[in-house]
């Protein structure tokens, strides 16, 4: 594997990326309301506002948390306490959903889009591996998806601790579960669903073919990793660090197969190859 | 590195007896072809000839059904990496990423094909040569085709090439802007690289070509020097000669030198057995009193030689279909009213795939 023609291929695709703001500022808004907008809603809900129904609502869904969920929970107040089970449990699903959408929408368009554009022409003809060519599509596709969710997880950790913070005795996040689900356990699920959605993009014959298949393969890897990671935030460290285990085996499984699925007449579009 | 074997026969490429099919499609048919390093070779053929396939078997962008291909001695399946390496290709449609400035599509390209030291300046150069380097800050969206072509041109020498592919490289292009590329490419060559350029414009492979191959339904029909492959189906200079009474040119037949007349509605067509003879058949004429309006030697062009083994080619495709069907009853082969008279080549011919020289 030559990591030179990887990482060209990558920042090439970057590169076009960064050119494209009809892709990229919806996908910017996206993270903004996940990861800012709703957040500091309900959680100014809860401690500003007081508003006693949310309270209770959430301390209700506090009860049934796992034990061990329950013992970590801060605060002296109903009110710090619910914001506290809101920040810390209940908005894992954010940092899937946020990485696995963006990441998906880049990758069903990146194999097949050179083809339709006709660039895979010369792809096709470059020294450029195949192999590598894939490594480089997975990297451009995985990055714009984990750096939102990154620079969105940095937002959310200081509306968190400027929030929740003087409920619960000062800044108390991002906790050692979040940083266990960002570090080891979003990757590798988003490796997984990477691995699924360049093999669509190199098979399937349109962009939109591509993002529907995507979409729909997606959805039930969507709804594993957020049970998964949801697991991870409320179980023991040991259960987290199990979890990322198995989703880092599955995606090197995932990706190993994967790169077979780029071959130099898929780029080319030829009929037998597709 | 040129291994021996391409070192030996001076052929940077070797294609023998290669078939790909897609599906139904039977796009390359035992397709046999070199490439004399130094030289432009020329594909000529209609849509569909198998031009762009045998491009894509030569970079080892295809892998072939059947058969074998070597480059610069090597074999693209096997050592793919490195005869890309030394490969430079303009396919059909630019290839450009539209998204991208100038500048970085040429950076990719220099990147990917290992253009490491003085990369900026080889880009530079690179563009300026192809009269580019004003517009590499725009995004490539917005060029014109013209702009684009030379782009493609210029990314396909950045990594100075020993090995040019050009699919239709002026596809697009107003007379102007294809003269200036058909220069470019004639420039490429002086300076020792070998080129292969597809085309269908047979103006574009006049005078261009060191080595004309001519394809139709994936297969070669010949291959060789446009000049030798002339000679070849013309034997004999030929001259068109009118005259204000026609029946004054009768006899011509009957002076010396002259091999063949056919008379025909607005001229005479007459093979001699040497050019030396056309002044020797004036003077004949008109001492015998003869007032010639006419007198032109025919020299046939790449257009002509293509028609012609095209023609001959669809003769023998429908002369072999007959003779199946006459076996089953079918009805017997008929001449072409309109070929022209080639019973010098087919009597040399002695197969279908045609001869190279």
């Amino acid at each position: 594997m030559n990591w030179k023609h990887v990482k060209t291929v990558a920042r090439t695709d970057l590169r076009q990326l960064a050119q494209a703001k009809d892709f990229w500022v919806p996908m910017s808004i996206l993270g903004a309301i996940f990861f800012v907008v709703v957040p500091t809603i309900l959680l100014l809900a809860l401690t500003s506002l007081g508003d006693v129904e949310a309270i209770s609502k959430v301390a209700d869904a506090v009860e049934v948390l796992p034990q061990q969920a329950q013992e970590q929970i801060q605060g002296d107040t109903d009110a710090g306490r619910a914001s506290y089970a809101l920040a810390v449990f209940l908005f894992a699903p954010v940092a899937i959903v946020v990485p696995l959408t963006i990441s998906t929408a880049v990758g069903a368009a990146t194999i097949v889009g050179e083809r339709e554009r006709g660039t895979g022409e010369f792809l096709a003809h470059s020294p450029a591996g195949t192999r590598e060519i894939y490594m480089g599509k997975l990297i451009a596709s995985l990055i714009p998806g984990y750096a939102t969710t990154i620079v969105g997880f940095g937002i959310y950790s200081i509306i968190v601790n400027v929030i929740v913070g003087p409920e619960v005795g000062g800044w108390f996040f991002p906790t050692k579960q979040w940083w266990i689900l960002m570090l080891w356990v979003v990757p590798p699920f988003l490796a997984i669903t990477l691995s699924v959605v360049l093999r669509l993009s190199a098979r399937v014959k349109s962009t939109a073919a591509a993002q529907q298949a995507s979409g729909l393969v997606t959805l039930p890897l969507i709804g594993i990793a957020y049970s998964q990671s949801t697991g991870a935030l409320f179980g023991a460290d040991r259960t987290s660090a199990l979890i990322g285990g198995i989703a880092w085996g599955v995606a090197a499984i995932g990706l190993y197969k994967g790169m077979k699925s780029v071959s130099r007449g898929r780029l080319l579009g030829v009929a037998d190859e597709m | 590195m040129v291994t021996n074997e391409a070192a030996q026969t001076g052929l940077t490429v070797a294609v023998r007896d290669v078939s790909r099919r897609f599906g139904d499609v039977q796009a390359l048919r035992d397709l046999t072809l070199e490439v004399p390093t130094g030289k432009i070779t020329v594909l000529l053929g209609p849509n569909g000839a198998g031009k762009t396939t045998a491009i894509r078997v030569i970079t080892g962008a295809l892998a072939p059904d059947e058969g074998t291909v070597s480059v610069f001695g090597l074999n693209p399946l096997v050592d793919g990496e490195e005869v890309r390496r030394r490969c430079g290709v303009v396919s059909a449609k630019p290839s450009l990423y539209d998204r991208l400035s100038g500048w970085d599509n040429l950076d990719y390209a220099a990147a990917l094909y290992g253009v490491d030291q003085n990369r900026r300046a080889t880009i530079g150069e690179a563009a300026e040569r192809f009269g580019i380097e004003h517009a590499l800050d725009q995004q490539v969206g917005g060029y014109s085709t013209g702009m684009k072509t030379r782009l493609a041109l210029a990314r396909s020498v950045l990594h100075r090439p020993e090995l040019l592919l050009f699919d239709e490289p002026t596809s697009g292009l107003d007379p102007e802007s294809s003269a200036a590329v058909l220069a470019l490419i004639r420039e490429m060559t002086a300076e020792g690289s070998t080129v292969v350029m597809c085309t269908h414009h047979l103006v574009e492979a006049e005078g261009l070509s060191d080595r004309v191959i001519i394809l139709d339904t994936g297969t070669d029909l010949v291959s060789g020097d446009p000049d030798d492959l002339v000679r070849r189906y013309w034997p004999t200079p030929t001259v068109h000669i009118d005259a204000e009474d026609r029946s004054g040119l009768a006899a011509i037949g009957d002076l010396d030198g002259v091999l063949r007349v056919e008379p025909g509605a607005t001229r005479t067509t007459v093979s001699v057995d040497s050019i030396d003879r056309v002044p020797d058949l004036i003077a004949a004429l008109t001492a015998q009193g003869v007032r010639l309006t006419r007198v032109e030697p025919y020299e046939p062009s790449l257009e002509d030689l293509y028609f012609a083994v095209r023609r001959e080619h669809r003769d023998e495709l429908s002369t072999d279909d007959l003779a199946t069907d006459a076996g089953t009853g079918g009805l017997a082969p008929r001449p072409d009213p309109d070929a022209i008279d080639q019973s010098a080549v087919t009597t040399e011919r002695t197969t279908h795939r045609g001869v190279s020289l």
